[in-house]
């Protein structure tokens, strides 16, 4: 086999079936690759070299010993630094849990275990999520793979970085307001952000907890639904996760896949196009909503009226939610305790620690979300806020009656240079315009490469279904894949400089 | 509705306990004026017939059997804590002297 990296998920895990390759020299290939680019990358905070070799050999010698595997067994997997992991630091970008090792695994963490992926590290991210960037992190930035002086998305950076980079076939993303997708597009990666609920939330470090939803990230469309299959689900530990069976998100990529999507209606989001969105950007949507017609789709016009006002409720109800989550961050638990003079009390070290251990963009939101919960302020915002919520949700159902999936380009923009935008939080705010509506109203969505813009970097192009439709993003999916690919003559990752090994 | 002064984000992060420095007031003082005066936008269609949603999907109250389950082992919790004894966190003093 000449480079295993290079496999996608689906591809590599056949490979491992048929013993043409072990998981050990696949997870060795990636730690190697992760080696040789990542000082430059800087996708991953933690390389867990070790367990994921111990991981391997097991499965291996499982395999050689006859035993019935995960069809994913062997495929090694980058999770984001945000999903707790038993015994493997997590610090979720933030200094405050510096050197923190959880006595637990998030139950999707359990799963990839249980199903036999070695797991490569933790990836990057803004600090606690918050951030279109990843340069948020308080240990450094990660470099889109693309151009190393840009931003790589966020707030999973690193995981779509340490995909595009070719250093994990797969890895685990969560998106709030779009840290799955608005990276995917920036990466020329795909991402899903599952419907909420669809996959547990037990073990992520939350956020924002009616937005927070974990999901894959891949190079592929079919990969993406293999890994989704493997951690969503029902989890008891989780009271919000939906207790229903997943749809046939495999099957569903697979018929897309065949490039036909006679009958099936998508309608694009008016609002969700012109004024912000770069030319590149847009000329590339078209030509997508173009190849979709020709496979035989109705394409229609919906209007979203409401989306607009998305944007501002969001940056109430986030900065509400994540101002209660993150008061667990006190120092007396775990994490960073700082003790100031004087023999001071516990509400003096709690306050010395968390000025100390927050960076700049978690202390913003933390005291916009205190101040919008405040007394006198509580009905003018975060109450008018959750009444957008209501409105934007109707906007979804009427929509999804004249339509089975909605469309628009990911992210307005192509990934911009690293520090364009760090000191103007209203105009970093506004990359997730048009991923936050799904995450308000808890639909799915999901992000795959459409083409470059102008400027030569990637384009996303969003689906987005109803609630429990999951398999609809990956039918539609799948199917302006394999119809862009043809057109490209085959990824458009493959069009990626090469990065500079060592 | 009132812009966020510099003394009102004082008095926020105080209520949420967040030791700030003069220069970091400043900034963010000026900072959070420009994002609440964005995000106030919201009460424009928030007429009083629009009922709230605080939660994506319809959910009744999720309970489980009442079985006792193994919890996470105490020492290992206790192991990253910032201090320990006796099998316990250790706190600074939780009452001023004045109090």
């Amino acid at each position: 086999m000449s480079d295993v990296t290079r496999l996608s998920a689906a591809a590599l895990a056949d490979a491992l079936a048929s013993g043409e390759v072990s998981s050990v020299d696949a997870t060795q290939a990636h730690l190697d690759r992760i080696a040789a680019v990542d000082d430059a990358v800087h996708a991953f905070l933690h390389v867990s070299s070790g367990e994921a070799l111990a991981t391997a050999a097991d499965v291996d010698a499982r395999r050689a010993a006859g035993e019935e595997l995960h069809p994913l067994a062997g495929v090694p997997i980058a999770v984001k630094d945000v999903v707790v992991t038993q015994g493997l630091p997590t610090t979720a970008g933030s200094k405050i849990l510096e050197g923190w090792v959880p006595p637990y695994d998030a139950t999707l963490v359990e799963r990839i275990k249980a199903a036999g992926l070695p797991i490569l590290g933790k990836t990057n991210m803004d600090e606690f999520a918050m951030g279109s960037s990843t340069e948020h992190s308080a240990y450094g930035n990660t470099h889109n793979p693309w151009d190393l002086d840009r931003i790589p998305g966020g707030s999973g950076g690193g995981s779509a970085a340490a995909v595009a980079a070719y250093e994990a076939p797969l890895a685990i993303g969560t998106d709030t307001g779009g840290s799955i997708r608005q990276p995917a597009a920036v990466t020329g990666t795909v991402g899903v952000k599952p419907t909420y609920g669809g996959v547990s939330r037990y073990g992520l470090i939350a956020l924002a907890s009616s937005l927070d939803q974990a999901g894959p990230v891949t190079r592929t469309v079919l990969d993406s639904a293999l890994l989704h299959e493997l951690i969503g689900g029902h989890d008891p530990r989780d009271s919000t996760s939906i207790a229903e069976p997943l749809p046939d998100l495999v099957g569903a990529a697979r018929l897309g896949a065949t490039g036909d999507l006679t009958g099936v209606r998508v309608g694009v989001i008016t609002e969700l196009q012109g004024e912000g969105y770069q030319p590149g950007v847009l000329a590339r949507f078209e030509e997508s909503l173009e190849l979709l017609r020709g496979a035989g789709a109705e394409i229609v016009e919906v209007s979203c009226p409401h989306f607009t006002y998305a944007l501002a409720a969001y940056y109430l109800i986030l900065p509400a939610e994540a101002s209660s989550n993150l008061a667990k961050f006190d120092g007396m638990r775990f994490g960073l305790r700082v003790i100031p003079e004087d023999n001071p009390t516990a509400e003096r070290v709690m306050s010395a620690t968390r000025g100390q251990g927050f960076g700049d963009e978690v202390k913003r939101r933390i005291i916009l979300g205190t101040y919008a919960l405040s007394a006198g302020y509580y009905d003018a915002y975060y109450g008018s806020a959750q009444k957008v919520r209501t409105l934007i949700q109707r906007d979804f159902t009427a929509a999804f009656e004249k339509a089975d999936v909605l469309v628009s380009p990911t992210a307005p923009t192509t990934a911009f240079k690293l520090g364009e935008k760090l000191d103007d939080p209203l105009a970093m705010y506004l990359n997730d315009v048009a991923t936050i509506p799904a995450n308000l109203a808890g639909v799915p969505g999901l992000s795959l490469p459409s083409g470059l813009s102008d400027d030569g970097l990637p384009v996303g192009f969003q689906v987005l279904a109803p609630a429990k439709a999951d398999d609809r993003l990956y039918r539609v999916g799948a199917a302006l894949e394999a119809l862009l690919e043809n057109e490209w003559g085959g990824p458009l990752l493959g069009r990626a400089p090469e990065l500079e090994t060592r | 509705m009132s812009s966020l002064s510099r003394d009102e984000v004082a008095r926020v992060a105080g209520l949420a306990r967040i030791d700030l420095t003069p220069a970091e007031l400043d900034r963010l003082a000026g900072e959070l004026d420009v994002i609440v005066e964005s995000v106030a936008r919201v009460s424009e269609i928030a007429t009083p017939d629009v009922p709230a949603t605080s939660h994506p999907l319809p959910l009744s109250n999720v309970f489980r059997t009442d079985v006792p389950v193994a919890t996470v082992d105490r020492d290992a919790v206790l192991a990253s804590a910032p201090a320990a004894q006796d099998g316990k966190f250790l706190v600074p003093q939780i009452l001023g002297e004045d109090s």
